[in-house]
């Protein structure tokens, strides 16, 4: 292992960790695409552009900013965005008691592993075989996805400013990605149900509940969980 | 109307900070019951969904059937037949704009 501590240094690559690292540099790359939309979302939910980039930045978990973003532009209150966004927020925390066992280095080096711990880099991570291709699959992931996301936001943003969201679909494009983002969790029978419970609770609990709590109302679908799959 | 105000973008910043801190760090590789796992990985799947729902169906607190579910109709039969993810938002995009136009 190199003396980064699973970072891999340019020279010692074999071909099985250029693999991982081509990989995850094109995840990062396809996750730009969401900064784009995210920064276009995050500009006609009334937000600069200044805000749409600190956000990518500091926050840095897609799926909650798209669900702040989401209940604001749907008339929500801020307490009603924040707390929807913190309740799928909360999953990084458990990608990173996974992490914990397959990332190791200083105190300085896990704070920043910390910020990078989100679905892509778990999920690369954990989908291969070796505690070095592990570690490499993380932090290049993390990393690249750190990079394209921010860039996307950027250009999203600023192109976002200057066009009408509604006349190109762009207010399809958010739940169409939310689509294609929920698609992998629904290969299990526990994460159906919890998907279609999920949408029915919400569905059902819209016009009852204050803008976006209907999200947090559905945060009851995990305890489909408690059954053994 | 509600803004992207500066008070959201700092608080779940750092609430978002702490929950992987919380995890990564402080927690680490100690675990959680079994059955706490199990309900906590369900939770992207049942708010990913609610998402779908509210941004497809709703506008405020009414709920409405407009050029949106379409759109994310065909976004939903592209994912299905695993079309890659920029494709899924191109044509979600894409089929809602074109109802648009032409309703």
């Amino acid at each position: 292992m190199s003396s980064l501590g699973g970072m891999p240094s340019a020279l010692d690559l074999t071909p099985e960790l250029r693999r991982v690292v081509s990989a995850s540099v094109t995840l990062g790359a396809v996750v730009g695409v969401f900064g784009i939309v995210f920064g276009v979302g995050a500009v006609s939910a009334g937000g600069s552009v200044l805000q749409a980039c600190v956000m990518s930045l500091l926050v840095f978990t897609g799926a909650s900013q798209f669900t702040a973003v989401s209940v604001i532009d749907g008339g929500g209150t801020t307490g009603a965005a924040i707390s929807s966004a913190m309740l799928l927020a909360a999953r990084n925390g458990v990608y990173g008691l996974t992490m914990a066992r397959h990332l190791d280095g200083s105190l300085a080096r896990r704070l920043i592993a910390a910020q990078l711990t989100i679905d892509e880099s778990t999920a690369m991570a954990t989908a291969q075989t070796d505690r070095r291709e592990r570690a490499t699959a993380f932090w290049i992931t993390g990393l690249s996805v750190y990079v394209f996301w921010n860039l996307g936001t950027l250009i999203g943003a600023i192109a976002g400013s200057s066009i009408d969201p509604e006349t190109f679909g762009l207010d399809a494009a958010f739940p169409a990605g939310f689509v294609a983002m929920v698609a992998p969790h629904f290969s299990t029978r526990n994460g159906r149900l919890a998907g279609v419970l999920g949408g029915v609770i919400c569905l059902v609990t819209i016009p009852f509940v204050p803008i976006g709590m209907s999200i947090l109302c559905a945060g009851v679908a995990v305890l489909v969980g408690v059954r053994r799959p | 109307m509600n803004e992207i105000s500066w008070t959201l973008v700092l608080v779940l910043a750092a609430g978002a900070y702490t929950c992987k801190v919380l995890g990564l760090v402080l927690i680490g590789a100690r675990t959680l019951p079994k059955v706490v796992d199990r309900c906590l990985i369900l939770i992207p799947a049942a708010l990913i969904t609610a998402l779908i729902v509210k941004d497809t169906f709703s506008v405020g607190q009414d709920l409405v059937l407009d050029a949106r579910a379409l759109g994310v109709g065909a976004a939903t039969f592209a994912a299905w037949r695993r079309a890659p993810l920029v494709l899924v938002i191109v044509i979600g995009a894409a089929v809602t704009a074109a109802v648009r136009a032409i309703s």
